[in-house]
């Protein structure tokens, strides 16, 4: 039996690259350091693409069991946190699968891009929604708001705008072009505008009142 | 000038803080003369601020502590190996 590797506190910089090739030499506490630094992360991404506590959390826990079970073949070809994104990106939609059944989902579906017209709602906020709200009614809209995202959308946003991945990367750990990250951002980021507009927009006045 | 649709399929180059100038004026020409895409375009912004100002959800400890224990199983099997 080991002890429990609960982390040490870090001392000095966080360098990804030492602790992965410690780790592949077969350095325990650097794997460990690795964990403690990105699983919050991982646990936020899991949550957002399955919008689930209990997925979330295998999500997580598979994530690190089997990114340290195939640590031997991390090339070091890209970053390390883009690997274990790519597999709990990989974990999760497997999660949405079993949970929708017979709903198919896949990254690599082609979508319509442009063509379609987003349906639109122009108007206004009313003023700093943030504090007409509390913490947990905000979180509440925005999980709905997510929610409702196609998998394909939710996965490219969460990557992107709240993990704040840059393009290159979020293709990367998703295996898709650059393009199509392009392009899911943009209609996920025109869906939750529409969604949060409905929720948050100002009240019984004239779109243009005030232009 | 752009028309609305052509504007807004550039949506994210016009609120990415990297864009270069020349095509930012050629978007800011559309969008100061179009109130429909002038609001979509503050509502968007709005919209992405408000998903990056929520507070990060916490773990709870009891998920950690089984992701410790996940992974200290998992790292002692390695070591009998």
């Amino acid at each position: 039996m080991t002890p429990t590797t609960h982390p040490a506190p870090s001392t000095g910089a966080f360098d990804e690259a030492a602790l992965v090739a410690r780790a592949q030499a077969g350095d325990q506490a650097a794997f460990t350091t690795l964990v403690d630094h990105y699983h919050r992360k991982i646990y936020r991404i899991g949550k957002n693409i399955t919008q689930n506590n209990e997925d979330a959390e295998d999500v997580l826990q598979e994530t690190f069991l089997k990114a340290y079970e195939h640590l031997a073949g991390f090339q070091g070809n890209s970053k390390f946190y883009t690997w274990i994104v790519r597999i709990a990106v990989n974990e999760a939609l497997m999660k949405l699968r079993k949970r929708k059944g017979d709903r198919f989902v896949s990254l690599d579906e082609p979508i319509e891009t442009g063509e379609e017209e987003v349906k639109r709602e122009v108007a206004v906020w009313e003023d700093n929604p943030e504090q007409r709200y509390s913490r947990e009614e905000i979180q509440h809209i925005l999980n709905e708001a997510v929610d409702d995202l196609k998998p394909d959308f939710r996965t490219v946003f969460a990557l992107r705008d709240i993990e704040e991945l840059s393009t290159e990367e979020t293709a990367e750990a998703l295996g898709i072009s650059v393009p199509a990250v392009k392009s899911r951002l943009l209609r996920a980021r025109l869906a939750l505008r529409e969604k949060l507009t409905r929720q948050f927009k100002r009240k019984g006045e004239d779109v243009f009142a005030n232009l | 000038m752009l028309t609305c649709k052509q504007f807004l399929q550039e949506l994210n180059d016009y609120l990415d803080p990297n864009i270069d100038a020349e095509m930012k004026n050629h978007l800011n020409a559309h969008v100061t003369q179009c109130p429909n895409c002038f609001v979509i375009v503050d509502t968007t912004m709005k919209t992405l601020q408000v998903f990056k100002g929520v507070e990060p959800q916490t773990i709870p400890e009891d998920v950690k502590t089984r992701l410790w224990k996940a992974l200290d199983r998992k790292m002692a099997e390695r070591k009998l190996d």
